[in-house]
């Protein structure tokens, strides 16, 4: 429990990292970071220890959910827990629950579309021609641009394939590779009309809920560890604390910032 | 402190005839209740009326009366040992109480402390943990050491005292959400943990306790703090990582 959650602690660290990409730097450095994500084996390697975490991160949280339940069968009829604890450590299953309902969803709304969606779009750039502005796209192999236009690309002889090749298709050769847009995809996800509001409040919502959880659960896993000093006790709550706060509230202004600031 | 004075109050407490019987609660008034008194003397008062209409008395556990030998329990409004913190249910006054109050009444609920009778439960589950590793062996051939002839560092002798204050109350896993008995089995390994002549045998104490802490069916420490709150003998927190620690060492090595 203590483990998994340190380390998830650390992945938030992380994902926080590259997702503030969204807001300080252009849609090129945000698909760049996310290609390195899906491609990097180092990067691949933590993914997957990072999928491996959550799961026995949740499966381990039941269990010991489960296990304390059943350690009281009776209840008391009048109980006043808030005299002797706070409300995020008696709700972590509540909490972290949601939260797998979080990823899940934002999963399947980032995660899966990265990986899987075939309609997945390709970065593209503008670019100023006699007056005329001219959509390319543009690739990992600098120097290389595509036009958008697909009867153009036709004529060229160059098809995409898997998404996100440029072949050559007489010669079967790739001439170079698109950036999955996922720049766009995003900030279309959060300006979305109709869905855009809804999304951002309940991505806010979830921050507020991960905060809750954190706020019990970091300085708790170095209890867990037998991390427990007079010294350094304090300094590790302090820390946690402004964990907790920190990180949510900056997920938190990421789809804020683009529903209702991004021009 | 302001003069005694009388109150009436409504007691709703947990009458249970045996450890397979139902239970319930039931509400009982009682008039004239002396504010110098002591939690456990009102419930004294409470059995002489009973006793005095020809109605079972209610049954709860007591000893010394003076908070060291850790027998009497209750868990008073919600809270084990009642709204003080720090004391146990026998040093807690009727003074804390008004006139017109209402008083909740149960036992530790705990699967590892089956009630037993109304507000007694069955605690021999914390004497079956110290019996698998609560003790030092020494031998006794008459070549004993004299305890004072191996030098322990004040620091150590200090927090092992504060572990050995632990009375063995329960108040812990009552007051836990989880049941767990981490508090109570932590003070336990501490208390020779810290010392020399618990050394020797750390490895098997704790992993001994613990396993023993776990069959009896109580519950897994989620670090809520509820415990080192509660507890009237102020067992910190601390014990519970020290025994972590020992635990985790001793698992590795
Ligand atoms: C990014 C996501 C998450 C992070 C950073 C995180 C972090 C933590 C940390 C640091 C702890 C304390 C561990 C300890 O005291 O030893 C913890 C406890 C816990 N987590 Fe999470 N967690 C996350 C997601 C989840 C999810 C998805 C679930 C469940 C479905 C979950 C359920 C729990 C439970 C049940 C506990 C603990 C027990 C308790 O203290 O009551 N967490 N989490
Ligand atoms: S640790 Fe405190 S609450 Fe628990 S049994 Fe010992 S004295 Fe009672
Ligand atoms: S009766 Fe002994 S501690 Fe309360």
């Amino acid at each position: 429990m203590a483990l998994t959650g340190l380390f998830l602690c650390l992945f938030l660290a992380g994902h926080l990292a590259g997702n503030l990409q969204l807001i300080f730097s252009d849609a090129s450095a945000f698909n760049k970071y996310a290609l390195f994500m899906t491609s990097n084996p180092a990067v691949k390697l933590l993914s997957y220890l990072t999928y491996i975490s959550i799961l026995f991160h949740a499966v381990d949280g039941f269990l010991l959910t489960y296990q304390n339940v059943k350690a009281r069968p009776i209840g008391y009829a009048k109980n006043n827990p808030s005299k002797n604890s706070s409300f995020s450590s008696r709700n972590m299953a509540v909490l972290g629950t949601l939260i797998l309902v979080f990823i899940v969803t934002h999963m399947v709304n980032f995660w899966a579309v990265m990986h899987f969606d075939e309609k997945m779009p390709l970065q593209t750039i503008s670019v100023n021609q006699m007056g005329a502005k001219i959509d390319y796209y543009i690739t990992t192999d600098t120097g290389k641009f595509f036009p958008t236009d697909s009867l153009q690309l036709n004529q060229m002889g160059i098809e995409i394939r898997n998404r996100t090749e440029f072949y050559n298709k007489e010669a079967n050769v790739i001439m170079g590779e698109g950036y999955k847009d996922l720049h766009k995809i995003t900030v279309a996800f959060f300006k979305d009309a109709k869905t855009g509001l809804i999304a951002t409040i309940a991505y806010v919502l979830a921050m507020f809920v991960l905060a809750f959880h954190l706020l019990h659960g970091f300085q708790s896993a170095f209890q867990s560890l037998g991390l427990n000093n007079p010294k350094y006790t304090p300094a590790i709550k302090g820390f946690g604390k402004a964990f907790a706060i920190i990180v949510p509230l900056l997920f938190a202004a990421i789809p804020v910032y683009i529903h209702f600031f991004l021009k | 402190m302001s003069a005694a004075k009388n109150i009436n109050i409504t007691l709703k407490i947990w009458r249970q005839k045996n450890a397979k019987a139902k239970g319930q609660i039931e509400t009982y008034k009682l008039d004239n209740v002396s504010t110098a008194s002591s939690f456990l003397e009102m419930l004294d008062q409470l059995n002489e009326q009973l006793i005095n209409s020809k109605k079972e008395p209610v049954a709860f556990d007591h000893d010394c009366r003076e908070g060291i030998c850790g027998m009497c329990s209750l868990y008073i409004n919600g809270r084990a040992h009642g709204p003080d913190t720090g004391t146990t249910t026998c040093q807690l006054h009727m003074r804390k109480f008004n006139d017109g109050d209402t008083i909740y009444i149960e036992p530790w609920r705990s699967k590892a402390f089956p009630v037993v009778k109304d507000l007694v439960v069955d605690r021999s589950a914390f004497d079956r943990i110290q019996q698998a590793g609560g003790f030092v062996s020494v031998n006794t051939s008459g070549r004993t050491i004299d305890a004072n002839a191996t030098p322990v560092p004040k620091h150590d002798a200090d927090r092992a005292f504060e572990a050995a204050a632990c009375i063995g109350c329960g108040a812990c896993v009552a007051t836990c959400k989880n049941g767990s008995a981490m508090l109570f089995v932590g003070a336990k390994v501490s208390q020779y943990a810290l010392l020399p002549q618990g050394k020797v045998e750390a490895t098997q104490r704790v992993l001994n306790m613990v396993r023993q802490m776990d069959e009896e069916g109580f519950g897994n420490c989620t670090n809520t703090g509820a415990c080192e709150v509660e507890c009237p003998k102020g067992i910190s927190l601390e014990n519970i990582a020290r025994m972590n620690r020992e635990y985790l060492k001793a698992s590795i090595i």
